[in-house]
């Protein structure tokens, strides 16, 4: 059986910028543990000699020319969504 | 509106028998006339009637003129993407996915978006951020999911085809609910650039359609290598909509391990007959152990929140879609935008994905099932030396009720146990209507080998035939 405590609930949700409610980090401890004793089903399998799959079509290293291409965007198209904007760049908050 | 089929839409669009405008027009008032099913997030009227009459002044192309409706994944012009989450709630996007652009080249229409699970997390359409899907003939059932919305407007005929994602079953699983045919292409073989990343090394893009036909002809438009996704594979040379297979001599074997599922009675009834139905067509039909598919699930259930972890970092409140104005300083506004804009399966999902990717228990979660995924591959490629095609269940269950499985994540989880091998495979698999069950449609599905799509697309459309 997996063990999660809370603090392991509360450490993932800060690696995933998460701030989880009380409410939210209990439920999601019993759900993500029912999902983990699941998965357990795995645990059994005999994997001997193989490799892991990462990709299916067996493509490697698919390149092309490393050339500027104009898709006739603005920098206005693309930042149009964007929260805060200041001289056409992204406006963040203070870091510190 | 009873469509025909979408081939000769376009060619009356083409000889002036048929107006675009009209088209169009019939499609928007289908989606205002069945409104009380959700399936539709957001309209593109103006965009959708301004390429009607451009079209209609000079028609042309393969689908000239034929109304479309995109899950709400899709890139679009002329309206708002929002993968039915409320992270992307305000979401305008500035170009268009390949896959749109492509059906737009041959004179498709994208007249509105349509309902999904919040960001593709889902088998029902409950996961939304906005409404719940209704079944097109059961109001108090799920249309399946997620592409629930793409299912129930096909089924509704609100438009001549609809286009859904299948990273788990999200297309065959609505298709079978619904009682449409939906296409999971080969890995690959569509491009996945301008379509909302969920699971990236299994999403695929398919039609969801009333005939086998309409789906080879949409997938003959958007298949193909694109410059923009790396991962996409050369298409057939031969198109898809001719393609032809004679059941008569095929080698065909059920997968054993489906058959062993506890079925819901009627669905094994359906499918009992589907494959007598073939037998009596000419194939040679047999059961095949294939004992890894049902770990297939354990598999994906660590593979996929790992990839939607690491896809759904990206919405941190800095760039676009929603930001939470509660924020003083940069770390709080990352985690308040993602904790008040997430759902609660999308933040499920993130936090399982971190855990299998943490260092320490990387190599027993995602490592492990990334090699057990290669144990089904090596099942399915053996399984394909003897079998031209291997079939069964597209589900255990036909349509289930609205709420019935919303509380207990891993029950949902379930309901794709036997489409989610071919997504951790990559084979092109397809849910043709086969019956119904106490008047709940079910699918049945057949799954071909690795770029195998032609064949599988002129057999379904021979046992499309003899189905029903």
């Amino acid at each position: 059986m997996s063990k999660l405590s809370r603090d392991d609930v509360l450490k993932l949700a800060a690696l995933s910028k998460l701030r989880l409610s009380d409410e939210e980090v209990e439920k999601l401890r019993g759900e993500l543990l029912e999902i983990l004793n699941y998965v357990e089903v795995l645990d059994q399998v005999d994997v001997e000699g193989l490799q892991p799959t990462y990709q299916v079509t067996g493509l490697q290293n698919v390149t092309r020319a490393d050339e500027p291409r104009d898709y006739g965007y603005q920098p206005e198209d693309l930042l149009k969504n964007a929260p805060a904007v200041q001289d056409n760049q992204l406006k963040v908050k203070r870091v510190l | 509106m009873d469509w025909p089929p979408i081939a000769d839409i376009a060619d009356k669009v083409r000889s002036g028998e048929l107006k675009a405008v009209e088209l169009v027009r019939g499609s928007l008032a289908a989606i205002e006339e069945n409104k009380n099913h959700d399936a539709i997030i957001s309209t593109l009227e103006v965009r959708a009637l301004e390429r009607a009459e451009q079209i209609d002044k000079a028609p042309a192309g393969r689908l000239a003129g034929v109304p479309f409706i995109a899950k709400d994944n899709f890139l679009t012009l002329g309206g708002k993407t929002t993968a039915a989450s409320n992270i992307l709630r305000p979401f305008e996007a500035p170009y268009q996915a390949t896959a749109i652009e492509k059906l737009e080249a041959e004179g498709a229409i994208c007249v509105a978006k349509a309902n999904l699970d919040a960001f593709a997390h889902g088998s029902s359409t409950e996961n939304s951020d906005w409404f719940v899907t209704k079944h097109p003939t059961d109001e108090s059932r799920v249309p399946g999911g997620s592409s629930g919305g793409s299912a129930t407007a096909a089924a509704l005929r609100l438009a001549p085809f609809a286009l859904g994602t299948d990273t788990g079953g999200s297309i065959r699983l609505p298709a079978s609910f619904c009682g449409v045919v939906g296409y999971k292409p080969t890995y690959g073989l569509v491009s996945r650039s301008g379509v909302i990343a969920m699971a990236s090394s299994t999403d695929v893009i398919g039609p969801l359609t009333r005939s086998v036909g309409d789906a080879a002809l949409v997938l003959d438009v958007m298949s193909g290598k694109d410059e923009l996704d790396s991962t996409t594979i050369d298409r057939d040379e031969k198109p898809y909509i001719e393609a032809d297979q004679e059941i008569a001599g095929r080698k065909i074997g059920v997968i054993k391990e489906y058959l062993a599922q506890g079925l819901q009675p009627g669905v094994e009834k359906i499918v009992r007959e589907s494959i007598d139905k073939l037998k009596s067509a000419g194939a040679a039909v047999e059961e095949v152990s294939l004992p890894s598919l049902p770990l297939a699930l354990a598999v994906y259930y660590i593979v996929c929140p790992a990839e939607v972890s690491s896809n759904l970092s990206r919405y941190d409140g800095q760039r676009y879609g929603f930001s939470s104005p509660d924020a003083k300083n940069l770390e709080e506004s990352y985690e308040l935008s993602r904790e008040q804009g997430f759902g609660a399966e999308a933040k499920r999902r993130i936090m399982i994905g971190t855990h299998v990717l943490s260092s320490g228990y990387y190599d027993a979660y995602y490592k492990k099932a990334q090699t057990v995924r290669t144990k089904i591959i090596n099942e399915f490629s053996d399984a394909f030396k003897k079998y031209d095609f291997l079939a069964g269940p597209v589900a255990p269950m036909t349509a289930f009720k609205i709420g019935e499985k919303s509380g207990d994540p891993l029950q949902m989880y379930l309901t794709d146990i036997m489409t989610v091998a071919a997504n951790m495979s990559g084979n092109p698999a397809i849910s043709v209507p086969a019956g119904e069950a106490e008047g709940l449609p079910v699918g049945f599905q057949i799954i071909g080998p690795m770029r195998g799509d032609r064949q599988l697309l002129g057999l379904a459309r021979k046992f499309e035939a003899i189905a029903v």
